[in-house]
């Protein structure tokens, strides 16, 4: 009696009860070391990885950059319309090339040069991916890329256009976000707002052009993927106003398979674009996917990795 | 009702007594409890890395997670390890994202673990003793029984456990895609290498 109404008593007993019930938990929890480590692992971040296989999605950029040491070498090559038929080999007569080095200089920023026979265009640009999509303790929704890109035109000669062609009047600038989402393993989804600026235009075009692009992939196993992309350009010149195809612009769609193996990515493309800058298949793309000016190609990439990681 | 009619001097010798009786009744109890607690010997791993090795045809592949956490009951000899596939860390960044991606699908089974027991050492024992650990390995969300050599080395308070074994692809499930199976050998040679302190 004495021991419950007394206070010092009581004490005594409630900590006895609870170390006796903590006794057999303690011993039970001792049996399942890797329930343990199990309950003591914190909540990481968790990065989305791999959501496009490289670097281009068609024509244009994925929001993968290339890792921090690592040059990836880009061959492009476009071949002429389907539509000329036979007597062109289908187009397999006739092609366009760029060739192309990235370089990671971290794992979010990566610096490129190249060369594109369209036009005979030097082009460079900066590619920084500035937010990750991610999932765990922290969470967001999306990849975000900032690409930063310029490209100078060497075509026409100078003495071709006479005198008034300057440096700047080859120049053009682009700007673009690059919004992807890998929704699932084999499903990722990507929106491209774009900006182009050309220093010089043709009669019927505006120097400043803005496009939405869209485009994702859909893995069919490990190393294979079907891949879409679009480009609408708001600010393409009226064709009905002009009978030059020269003149005549559409916007780019393209469609592709992505093959993977080990340090290559092979992508064969169906597209009505020629031209591998932003400038060139966002804004003077002259064949109409939809008339059958289809052109076959194909992008492969090698990576060398340079800087081991440590 | 009888404790009102007592002294308050009366309550409290009686109060001691009985402390005193209930002290001896139990004493076994809080013998029991801290014979407990010392025979759990808990130590956890300060340092622990897992790595692994294959001899590839055209080139070898290595990488190593250093993020793993083990705890090892030194009295029963149960241990465990625990960790993040994609902590693995490739010298090719390439090959990690490939890795993670292709064969260990770590969106799917993002964690990797051994569940088991080191017999045939002692704690006074000194050098490097020969032991022997069985248990369960999950790799790539398949479980298999291992029974794999290793060396168990006391020094002061810390305890050095290492191993090196086998793990065939096969076993767990992952698949090497055919299209470049040249370049990934069938099997991987992993190396455990744990330095344990005392909880």
């Amino acid at each position: 009696m004495i021991l419950f109404t007394d206070p010092y008593n009581l004490k005594c007993m409630r900590r006895l009860i609870l170390l006796l019930l903590i006794t057999p938990l303690a011993a039970f929890a001792q049996e399942d070391l890797l329930g343990e480590l199990e309950k003591g692992s914190k909540e990481e971040v968790e990065y989305a990885f791999a959501t496009f296989k490289g670097t281009r999605l068609g024509n244009g950029h994925t929001v993968e950059t290339k890792n921090a040491g690592s040059l990836e070498f880009i061959f492009q090559h476009r071949f002429g319309a389907i539509s000329g038929g036979a007597y062109e080999l289908f187009g397999l007569d006739q092609a366009d090339v760029r060739l192309g080095l990235d370089y990671g200089i971290t794992d979010n920023l990566s610096v490129s040069i190249s060369r594109n026979s369209v036009d005979k265009t030097m082009d460079g640009y900066f590619k920084y991916k500035a937010l990750r999509q991610s999932s765990g303790a922290k969470k967001f929704p999306v990849t975000i890329t900032a690409l930063a890109g310029m490209a100078y035109k060497l075509s026409p000669k100078d003495f071709e256009e006479g005198s008034g062609l300057e440096n700047v009047d080859r120049l053009s600038y682009t700007g673009q976000l690059l919004i992807a989402r890998k929704f699932t393993t084999n499903f990722s989804f990507q929106l491209m707002p774009t900006f182009i600026h050309k220093n010089l235009v043709e009669y019927n075009e505006v120097n400043d052009q803005f496009a939405l692009g869209f485009g994702g992939r859909i893995k069919l196993t490990k190393s294979v993927a079907l891949t879409a992309e679009y480009y609408h350009n708001f600010n393409l010149p009226d064709n009905d106003l002009v009978d030059d195809p020269f003149y005549m612009r559409y916007n780019s769609l393209t469609f592709g398979i992505d093959i993977e193996t080990g340090g290559h990515v092979f992508q064969l493309l169906m597209t009505n674009a020629i031209g591998l800058t932003e400038r060139a298949f966002i804004t003077e793309t002259r064949d109409d996917f939809f008339a059958g000016d289809i052109h076959f190609g194909f992008n492969v990439t090698r990576t060398f990795q340079l800087k081991k990681n440590k | 009702m009888w404790i009102l009619l007592l002294s308050p001097s009366d309550i409290q010798t009686f109060n001691l007594s009985l402390m005193i009786f209930f002290k001896k009744l139990f004493f076994p109890f809080f013998l029991l409890i801290s014979i407990h607690s010392y025979s759990q010997q808990r130590f956890f791993a300060e340092k622990a890395t897992v790595s692994f090795f294959s001899d590839g045809v055209v080139e070898d592949i290595s990488a190593a997670n250093e993020k793993v956490t083990s705890i090892f009951d030194a009295v029963s000899g149960e241990v465990a390890y625990l960790m993040n596939v994609k902590d693995f860390q490739f010298p090719n960044k390439l090959m990690q994202v490939h890795f993670n991606e292709k064969y260990m699908e770590t969106e799917k089974y993002p964690k990797s673990s051994f569940q088991g027991k080191i017999s045939g050492f002692s704690l006074t024992a000194s050098g490097k003793q020969e032991v022997k650990a069985t248990g369960k390995l999950t790799i790539h969300g398949v479980t298999q029984n291992i029974d794999v050599p290793g060396t168990v080395e006391v020094n002061g308070n810390r305890l050095s456990v290492k191993s090196k074994f086998v793990v065939k692809l096969l076993d767990y499930n992952i698949k090497v895609p055919q299209i470049v199976w040249q370049n990934i050998a069938q099997q991987v040679e992993v190396t455990i290498d744990f330095v344990y302190r005392p909880l």
